[in-house]
């Protein structure tokens, strides 16, 4: 499954019609923000395919960090569904969740979430001692080009730094999704891109399907497909191209 | 090591110092309940063996003198087992170095060593050889209290005759575990002490060939006491006999027994009270914990761990520092065992003492301290687990504030913005704050009820040392005396003061309910001897009528007012009806007490008297002492202050040392919970009170908001802490006493005062820490990190 890779740095966007990782279907979702009754998603259909990069637009509180967390299974929808290669995860119990989260879901956030207790090397072993068929923690972070800082923990590190942490983090059990969450959003303009260039790189050497969220529409440049989300609703979706090397974003 | 272990463990490592209090918390639970489960199984064994090895006897009985054949007739009761026949007499001795005359209970033993009931232990020395009529055996606390020696001789006043004994061996009997001279309560060990001697010996000088005046009995299995006691009432009653007594009514049994429940209390007492605390301190600092971690929680499951996983991860933090607790606690609790143990040798005199460590203890408290550590943890991980890792991402919304009662317009003027702050953080979670105040009033309780038993002794010494007795000396007759020895005490040249009683044995009954007791006659009870009750009254002695203490007009279900029928069990044996006319609530023992002239009346037989209390003129004391060595018809001598100081010595000493353990575990229970507390408060508002010195508050403003709200609830805690320390040690005091005696409720001012310094000062060394970290606040770190 890790067998899509082409080295070219601008290349055809990728399309798999058979290639069907992830189907939602007229997903919606409703929470109770205090008093105030909050329509964050609202009737979502989308598909994505294997090896496809795909950066998630808009604008803060659009929708777009609710649907990552239903995609990861953090979060379930109110109504709708969430296919992951045809299987339903609207329908899993809380073990199967945790096992889909386990096994095939790997998660970048915003603020990085790193363990602070635990130095960066352990931050990734937490994750390659329960996955299944994991690469090495130093591998990962090699990867991420941080192989000279394994034993460094997080408040030694720099904000660029942490964040490749967490993607050593998030690709180190080799998911099926990554799923990368503002990855760029506490990042200035050149760290920012050194990130994008690792997640960039994870996609292509790795073929893992990659969802980038980002307010930041510069990034879109990077992407197999952008989908854009305005107050919970699907107003755009479509294809770029060519895919930019991250290098030459622009913001 | 996993990687969320090493975090587990560096985190703890943070939070060392709640952690270390937590630990402490359950340590000392623990200890007390290791130490006092395995002394109380040690003292059961003890005794166990100790009785069954020398044949303690089941039921005994003294007469005043019955023929040998009686042993016969006695051993052919249904249900008895074995019978020995003894002969016993109270003596004066001379001991050499001290000035005062002491007393020996002589008893005898076969001339040839046999085994016989209630047998002795020969510690050192060897047995007496017949023929040789001035060997005797000592009992051992007597002897090293005297600092004598198998070898050394003694002088004794026997029948009138002055005898020169030797002492061949050192002795110990199951009797004698708990080695009191007859009528008192507290050891003297340099003034008392058993000597064993043969029998033919004091046959031959009491002048009882061919008879014996004690008698004790074992019971066949499965027999009943109260029949063979029936039995031999009627068997002995022509021949002086007080009445027949089972171990219940035996005054050694007794106090060990008694001592043996007391610890028993103490077992379910306080590891209680620790655990709770544990429990609650263990619920605030994971609480606490949980809520810093929401996002860390939230990355764990999205990464992937399960909740059992996560909740396991967050129950270590628990069990680890109960774990440690459990740890130190037993072998800190192994180490007071054999401490107390030590402290019960030099006041029980068993055969041999062995202190046992078991397992069993040690296992049940680190079960209980497990499940005190899953229920203090049980909220936190349950809202962990819980927790959706998508909320999670989000941090807690802001607590909601309601205007609360000090914001009403009027107050809310006078009132400065710190101090509102606080107020209105305590007026938030009213339940945080009533159960940290209940924590603290905890730790105030135990050092109220620490220092309770200290201030109880105190005044039953100032009651039964002090204001009771006013005598020096008490002068035991060995036989009852006519009226007319006033007239030879009066006449010793040093008697200053002099005062007599009564005291005779009688069966009381009221409805179904009997108890052998005795009735003592007083003269006046303005003398030398007066009735002091629990409190510290005076009471009066009614002119006639009887005057009953509390606890046994309780056991025999009478009051003032009603009628008791009283058997004399000596002389003319006669039968009469008395009128309760009131009672007294006293310290010591049981009594009844009389007028004596009403109570000769009543026995009809023109008075006698038992012993005589004398204030003497000290300058001529010791010539006085010297008298009473070598009178006939003294039978002993109980010295007042020689009585106090060996109280003073053991069991004050016994008592102090258990004060000083209870109230260092109560400074450890207070520092564990206001350091905790203000940890935990400092941890939950160091983002706000940064805001706050960023706003341009200075340090110290920001420190009286924090610490302000801890010394609030410390203040509101030390009145609880009062309260609840008076009902502590008022149950203590009830479920400690018993028929031997009743610990008075007494508090001291200084107890208060020791309470309240000591929780002050635990509060300003917490406070100095908290403060300490206060002021090293990293203003943009604070502000930058989320929550």
């Amino acid at each position: 499954m890790f067998g899509v890779s082409a080295n070219s740095q601008q290349r055809p966007p990728v399309d798999h019609p058979d290639g069907e990782v992830l189907r939602i279907s007229d997903l919606s979702k409703i929470y109770m923000m205090g008093e105030v009754r909050v329509d964050a998603l609202k009737h979502i259909s989308l598909e994505f395919q294997a090896g496809e990069l795909a950066v998630l637009l808009g604008a803060s509180g659009s929708g777009k960090s609710t649907l990552l967390n239903i995609i990861g299974g953090l979060d379930v929808p109110s109504s709708g569904k969430l296919f992951f290669h045809g299987r339903e995860m609207t329908a899993a119990t809380e073990a199967e969740l945790t096992a889909y989260r386990r096994r095939s879901i790997g998660f970048v956030f915003q603020f990085y979430n790193l363990i602070s207790s635990l130095s960066a090397l352990e931050n990734v072993q937490l994750v390659t001692e329960i996955a299944e068929n994991p690469m090495e923690a130093k591998e990962a972070l090699r990867l991420v080009g941080l192989g000279d800082r394994l034993n460094h923990f997080p408040a030694q590190l720099s904000g660029g730094e942490q964040q490749r942490v967490a993607i050593a983090r998030a690709v180190a059990k080799r998911p099926e999704l990554l799923l990368c969450d503002e990855p760029t959003g506490a990042l200035d303009f050149q760290t920012g891109k050194l990130v994008l260039d690792v997640i960039e790189k994870v996609n292509r050497e790795l073929g893992t399907t990659t969802l980038v969220i980002t307010h930041n529409a510069s990034i879109a440049g990077m992407a197999d497909r952008v989908v854009r989300l305005r107050s919970g609703e699907l107003s755009e979706d479509r294809r770029n191209l060519t895919r930019m090397s991250p290098s030459e974003l622009v913001w | 090591m996993k990687a969320l272990q090493r975090k587990l463990l560096r985190e703890l490592m943070r939070l060392k110092g709640q952690m270390l209090a937590v630990a402490a918390v359950v340590a000392c639970g623990i200890s007390v309940f290791v130490s006092m489960s395995s002394v109380k199984h040690s003292l059961e064994v003890s005794r166990q063996r100790y009785y069954n090895r020398f044949r303690f006897a089941d039921v005994f009985v003294q007469v005043k003198r019955a023929p040998d054949f009686y042993r016969e007739t006695v051993s052919r009761i249904p249900g008895v087992a074995s019978v020995s026949t003894r002969i016993t007499a109270d003596v004066t001795l001379d001991v050499p170095g001290l000035d005062e005359p002491a007393t020996a209970r002589l008893v005898s033993i076969p001339e040839y060593r046999t085994p016989v009931l209630n047998d002795l232990f020969l510690k050192k020395g060897r047995y007496i050889e017949p023929g040789k009529p001035e060997e005797v055996i000592a009992s051992k606390p007597f002897l090293e209290a005297n600092h004598l020696a198998p070898g050394d001789r003694i002088s004794a006043v026997i029948n009138g005759r002055k005898r020169n004994l030797l002492i061949v061996g050192m002795g110990l009997s199951p009797e004698y575990i708990y080695e009191v001279q007859p009528g008192s309560f507290f050891p003297d060990k340099r003034r008392f002490g058993v000597f064993w001697m043969g029998r033919r010996s004091l046959e031959s000088v009491l002048d009882m060939s061919g008879a014996f005046n004690d008698l004790s009995l074992t019971l066949a299995h499965g027999a009943s006491e109260k029949d063979v006691i029936m039995r031999l009432d009627n068997l002995f009653k022509r021949y002086g006999s007080l009445g027949a007594y089972g171990r219940s009514e035996h005054l050694s049994d007794r106090f060990i027994v008694d001592e043996i429940k007391q610890v028993g209390i103490q077992i379910t007492f306080l590891p209680v009270v620790f655990l709770a605390v544990a429990v609650f301190l263990l619920n605030i600092v994971l609480r606490r914990i949980v809520a810093t971690q929401r996002d860390q929680i939230a990355v764990l499951k999205a990464i992937g761990y399960s909740n059992e996983d996560v909740g396991l991860h967050y129950l270590g933090f628990a069990m680890i520092p109960t774990a440690f607790g459990a740890v130190a606690g037993t072998l800190l609790g192994a180490w007071l065992g054999r401490g107390l143990m030590n402290i019960y040798a030099e006041f029980y005199n068993f055969a041999e003492l062995v202190y046992y460590f078991r397992f069993e203890d040690v296992a049940l408290s680190v079960l209980l301290s497990f499940a005190a550590a899953i229920l203090g943890a049980l909220g936190a991980v349950r809202s962990a687990v819980r927790l959706p890792p998508a909320d999670a991402m989000r941090p807690d919304s802001p607590v909601l504030y309601k205007p609360g009662f000090f914001d009403r317009e009027s107050l809310r003027k006078k009132i400065p913005v710190s101090l509102r702050i606080i107020v209105r953080n305590l007026e938030r979670r009213p339940w945080k704050a009533a159960l940290s105040v209940l924590m603290i009033s905890l730790s105030v309780a135990i050092l109220i009820a620490g220092r309770y038993t200290y201030d109880s002794l105190d005044r039953m010494v100032q009651v039964e040392f002090t204001r009771k007795h006013r005598e020096d000396v008490t002068v035991i007759f060995n036989n009852p005396m006519p009226p007319s020895v006033r007239f030879n005490i009066a006449s010793l040249d040093g008697v200053l003061e002099h005062e007599y009683y009564r005291e005779e044995p009688v069966r009381m009954s009221f409805g179904h309910r009997v108890r052998r007791q005795s009735i003592k006659g007083m003269e006046s009870a303005e003398g030398l001897q007066r009735l002091i009750d629990k409190a510290n009254r005076q009471l009066s002695l009614p002119p006639d009528g009887i005057l009953l203490t509390s606890t046994l007009a309780e056991l025999l279900g009478v009051r003032p007012g009603d009628k008791l029928q009283v058997d004399f069990l000596q002389g003319w044996q006669r039968h009469r009806e008395l009128l309760v006319s009131g009672t007294i609530d006293e310290i010591l023992g049981l009594s009844a007490y009389m007028n004596l002239g009403a109570l000769n009346r009543l026995a009809g037989d023109g008075g006698a008297l038992n012993a005589a209390y004398l204030r003497l003129d000290q300058a001529k004391a010791g010539k006085l002492y010297t008298t009473f060595k070598g009178m006939p018809g003294v039978s002993g001598i109980m010295m007042l202050k020689a009585m106090k100081e060996s109280f003073d010595e053991l069991i004050a000493q016994s008592m102090n040392t258990s004060t000083v353990i209870l109230t260092s575990f109560a400074c450890v229970l207070a520092f564990a919970v206001v350091y905790n507390g203000a940890r935990i408060s400092l941890s939950e508002r160091a983002r706000e009170l940064t805001s706050l010195r960023v706003l341009g508050m200075t340090k110290g403003e920001i420190s009286f908001i924090l610490l302000g709200e801890q010394a609030l609830l410390t203040m509101a805690a030390i009145p609880v802490g009062f309260l609840i320390g008076i009902a502590l040690s008022a149950l203590l005091a009830h479920a400690l006493s018993s028929e031997l005696y009743r610990l008075p409720l007494v508090f001291s001012a200084f107890n208060f005062l020791f309470a309240f310094m000591v929780i002050v000062l635990v509060s300003v060394v917490s406070a100095i820490l908290v403060r300490r970290r206060l002021t090293n606040l990293d203003m943009v770190e604070v502000l930058k990190t989320r929550e």
